[in-house]
Formats: C-alpha cells, sequence, structure tokens
C-alpha cells in the first residue's frame, strides 16, 4: 500500500475478489471461486511472509511450515472429535506461533545463507515428521472428517460463505501487516534489514524485533493453514514440502517484496499462471521459470513496482 | 582537573601474530576532544572495535563514567552515553533523512515493541529529529531519501544520527572521509561548534582537522601509543615527527 495510487490499486483488488462469487454465479462456473479462494489463502501466507522477508530481511525458506502446523491442528483435532471451529483455529494459531519461536530463536541468530538453510531444515523435519506418522495418513495424508464449525456463524461447507471469510481474513491481514510495519515496531525491523551495524550502534539490540516479527508471521501463516486444510477437506504433509515454501517465497518476490499488498497479485499470478499453464502442457514449468527469471530481473520491486508507480515507505 | 569519562585500561588484542592493540593505556577527559592518530596499519580500527563493543579485547579493560564496560555490547554502550559514527557511510539509504534521525530518537525512547501507532505521526520521534536535522544543516533536505544526499550531506546525516542518541560521549571514525575541502572545511566549523558541549574521540587522517580541532592527540603506532600531549606537544615529538608527520609532510 503506497501512497494515494497503491491504496487505489489495492482497495480495486480487493473490491475484484469480492465481486468473484456473483460473476462465478452468473457465469455458472464455480471452479472460480475455488481457485481464488485458494489463491487468498496463500496470498495470506505470502503476506505474512513478506512482513519477515520484505520487511525484516529474514529470507525464511521454510514458511511452509506453518501452513502444515496450521493444517495438523485442525485436522487432528477433527480427528478426535473436536470441531469447534474458534478452538481449532486459536490452537493452529497458537501452535503456528510456538513453533515459529523454536525455530525463529535458534536460526535469527544466523543471518545469510545460514538463515535460509536452518529454517528450510527444520520445515524438512517437520514434513518428515508428518510423512512418519501413520496414525494421521503418513505419507498418503488424511481426509478432514468435518469442516471446522462455527454454529450458525457461518458454513464453512457453503462454498461463497467460506469465500468471503477468507477475503475477510485477507483484508484482516493486510491491515495487520499494514500498521505493523509502519509501526514503531516495524521500523525497527526494517531499520535492522536495512543496516545492521548502524542498527546496534544507535542502541537497537535487533534479536528480540526479529523474532517477535518472526512468530507473527507464522502465526499469521498458522491461521492460512488452518483455511487451507478446510478448503482442500484433506491432510496432507505435502503441504510443508520445501517446493511450498519456495511458491510461497515466489508469490513474495513477483508480488514485491516490502510491498503489504504485493504478495496478493503475486500469488494471484503465480496461481493463475499455473492453472493456465498446467492445463496447456504438462511441462508448464519451462515456460513458467524464465518468467520468474525475467521478473526478478526487470522488475526488482515486482508487480506491485509496476502497479503503484513511485516508491513511499 | 577535569575528570576522566572514557578510561582504557592496558587494551590488548592479537590477530595471530599481528598485536594490533598493544598495552593501550589512554583517558579521555570529559569535555575534551581527543583525537588518535597513528600512519595506516597503526591499529586505529582494531581500537575502536573494541571501544564500539563490537569486537572483545584479549586483555584489558574500558571504563566508562567509573563503570567497566568492557562486556557491554554496541547497544548496551550506546544507551550508557556513547555514541559512534562510522568511517565507511553508515545511514539508512532508503529511509529518509528525518526517518534516519528519528530511529535514533526512537532507540533511546523506552522499548519499541509498540505494534499499532504509526511511527511518523509520532510527534514524541519527530520532533526532536527535526530540530537536530535542522541543527546539522539539513533542514532542507529532511523529507529527501538519504541514498539521494550527496556524499556531504550523509556525512552530516550520520554525526545527527549519534547526536539524536543523547550522548556524553562521541567516537568520530574519520568524520571527513571522503569529503571535499569545502565539504571537510564545513564539518570541522560544525565539530567547533559541538566541541565543549560533548567529549569527543576524533579518529582522523585529515592533520588540519586534528590539529584545529583537537585539545589533546595521542599517537598510535604498530597497536601501541607513542606520545599524548597537546598539539603543540605532538608536532614537537621528535619520535612522531619520525614515525608519523614526517611522511605527512613529504605527501
Amino acid at each position: 500500500m503506497r501512497g494515494h495510487r497503491g491504496l487505489v490499486v489495492v482497495l480495486a483488488g480487493l473490491a475484484l475478489l469480492a465481486l468473484v462469487p456473483p460473476v462465478a454465479g452468473m457465469l455458472n462456473q464455480p471452479f472460480y471461486i475455488d481457485l481464488l479462494r485458494r489463491v487468498m489463502i496463500l496470498a495470506i501466507a505470502a503476506v505474512s511472509l513478506d512482513l519477515i522477508l520484505g520487511y525484516g530481511g529474514m529470507v525464511s525458506f521454510g514458511h511452509a511450515a506453518y501452513l502444515g502446523i496450521g493444517s495438523y491442528s485442525v485436522a487432528v483435532m477433527a480427528f478426535y472429535g473436536i470441531h469447534s471451529g474458534p478452538l481449532q483455529w486459536l490452537v493452529a494459531i497458537g501452535a503456528s506461533a510456538l513453533v515459529a519461536l523454536a525455530i525463529g530463536s535458534v536460526s535469527i541468530r544466523t543471518s545469510g545463507i545460514y538463515f535460509i538453510m536452518i529454517t528450510l531444515a527444520f520445515t524438512q523435519m517437520l514434513y518428515f515428521l508428518g510423512i512418519s506418522v501413520d496414525e494421521y495418513g503418513g505419507d498418503d495424508g488424511m481426509g478432514l472428517k468435518r469442516l471446522s464449525q462455527f454454529g450458525n456463524l457461518i458454513d464453512l461447507g457453503d462454498p461463497v460463505a467460506f469465500y468471503y471469510l477468507v477475503l475477510a481474513i485477507l483484508v484482516l491481514t493486510l491491515v495487520i501487516v499494514h500498521r505493523l510495519v509502519h509501526s514503531r515496531f516495524g521500523m525497527v525491523i526494517r531499520a535492522a534489514k536495512s543496516n545492521e551495524a548502524r542498527t546496534r550502534a544507535i542502541g537497537f539490540s535487533p534479536y528480540a524485533y526479529r523474532l517477535v516479527a518472526f512468530v507473527i508471521a507464522g502465526a499469521i501463516c498458522g491461521l492460512a493453514g488452518a483455511l487451507y486444510v478446510n478448503h482442500t477437506k484433506y491432510l496432507s504433509p505435502h503441504i510443508m514440502h520445501w517446493t511450498i515454501s519456495g511458491d510461497i517465497m515466489f508469490m513474495v518476490i513477483l508480488g514485491g517484496m516490502g510491498s503489504t499488498a504485493g504478495p496478493v497479485a503475486g500469488a494471484l499470478v503465480l496461481l493463475v499462471l499455473e492453472n493456465l499453464l498446467s492445463g496447456w502442457t504438462e511441462h508448464w514449468q519451462i515456460i513458467f521459470g524464465p518468467f520468474l527469471v525475467l521478473v526478478v530481473l526487470f522488475a526488482k520491486r515486482g508487480l506491485a513496482g509496476w502497479l503503484a508507480g513511485g516508491r513511499h515507505g | 582537573m577535569a575528570e576522566v569519562l572514557l578510561d582504557i585500561r592496558g587494551l590488548c588484542k592479537a590477530f595471530g601474530a599481528l598485536q594490533a592493540t598493544d598495552n593501550v593505556h589512554l583517558q579521555i577527559l570529559e569535555g575534551e576532544t581527543h583525537a588518535v592518530i597513528g600512519p595506516n596499519g597503526a591499529g586505529k580500527t582494531t581500537l575502536i572495535g573494541q571501544l564500539a563493543g563490537n569486537l572483545r579485547p584479549d586483555a584489558g579493560s574500558i571504563h566508562f563514567s567509573g563503570e567497566d564496560i568492557t562486556p557491554l555490547d554496541a547497544p548496551a554502550r550506546s544507551h550508557k552515553g556513547f555514541a559512534r559514527s562510522f568511517q565507511i557511510t553508515s545511514i539508512y539509504p532508503e529511509f529518509t533523512t528525518l526517518d534516519n534521525v528519528a530511529l535514533a530518537v526512537q532507540a533511546h525512547s523506552g522499548h519499541s515493541f509498540r505494534f499499532w501507532r504509526a511511527a511518523r505521526d509520532e510527534p514524541a520521534l519527530r520532533e526532536p529529529a527535526r530540530r537536530i536535522v535542522e541543527e546539522v544543516g539539513l533542514g532542507a533536505r529532511a523529507d529527501v531519501l538519504a541514498a539521494n544526499l550527496a556524499h556531504g550531506e550523509q556525512r552530516q546525516l550520520e554525526v545527527a544520527m549519534v547526536l539524536a542518541t543523547r550522548p556524553r560521549m562521541l567516537m568520530l571514525d574519520e568524520p571527513m572521509a571522503g569529503m571535499g575541502t569545502e565539504e571537510s572545511q564545513r564539518m570541522i566549523e560544525f565539530l567547533t561548534h559541538l566541541k565543549g558541549g560533548l567529549t569527543i574521540l576524533l579518529v582522523e587522517h585529515d592533520m588540519d582537522a586534528v590539529f584545529r580541532l583537537a585539545d589533546r592527540l595521542s599517537v598510535l603506532v604498530y597497536g601501541r601509543i607513542v606520545a599524548t600531549g597537546t598539539p603543540e606537544e605532538i608536532r614537537a615529538n621528535p619520535e612522531v615527527r619520525k614515525a608519523y608527520l614526517g611522511e605527512e609532510e613529504l605527501e
């Protein structure tokens, strides 16, 4: 959300997202509700990664871990007969925050390539843990017994209602991240990314601020995981695979690091392109790969840079 | 006699066989401007690293205002009132001049676990920052991205950030580095204006600046302090002339 033009673009984009269900209904194409809901869920994950990657300079190559923790929290509770949505989702957020605290407290002591490798290694550990626990389906995963229940409030079985809930959570996430990155807290993590030596010399100890940012990002992504397992109605350990972490990172880079709403555009373009190209050829990645390379080379600020024009902190 | 503010006692630091800091004793008095000069490779950078809290000394201790600060890291030393600038310009290029200084103010305004209110809307951060930006002569450039400032302006900004931490003592690492003659003159004037209010440890190559600004000088050669005294005493010291000043005059 940069300046007025940025805000206009973001609001227009959200308005378009809000129009998807009626338009898809008119065209009798419910598939698009499903696709865009998936886009928005992964966009929430990407926006949360952008908080630590784009603003905090922490290149986490393991953000899929929290999609996994969120998914497992919901599915495992459902497995044991606990279907309360608020409780499941709170556990998803809390468990993700705790795992992020554990992973972050170790990995944030390192930087550069070591940070990337440690976050990757932790997530791979969780991935193999998921594969090896046969109780919850092991490698094959398991169906979600029942969708998260919210009483009379909302029925996730209604695709349109679920769609608007996801949209609302996406908007809430954008507002939260936007406020965070402009607060005193956000200024510290951005300063530490920009120039760590200077930041320490003026009297900040960045570690605690980075760790809190890492935990917040993990918690938000955990909620995305809870949404995701309800979206697919299926729990799979493959949600924690490193390629998923890579996808989320691509969304951030494609959309524009350090732009709050950019990753939403990144998620949209990545998933829609994947959808179109994979319908056309199974070797769609041959086209998609060079496209990403070009974006990284020629639009360092990603789609947000194109859409929003001038830079505004 | 003024009180000793910074007391360096028997500091040693070796890298392998190289004794970069060799039993350095140095006392900086409250209110004085004390310059450390020395030829390239004399160990100035290593000394600064230890004083700033980025390098652990092998032996010896550093006392600031009577307190042993040797175990403290860089942020903690900043909070004790010991501030530093960098030899290579060290600012936040993608933030504005005012943002840069406001961050330094923020670092000394309690903890920053405040998540909601926009920091740029806080008068408690912006107003002191704006005063300092104007004091160093960057008032007209307050809203320019720091990356777009001229080199001399960036050096001024760096000093502004250091001042914004409300220090008792400044350690300036070659503040004139890379500056043109005119910019250097302006910086010297500015430092002259600061002098007296603050204790300054000045590490500088520019001899003109050193002799104009310093109340006392210490000469560092091969990691050792070979002489300390007033500018006149240092000029007259034959050992210093041989080790250092002679070279300068040849240039």
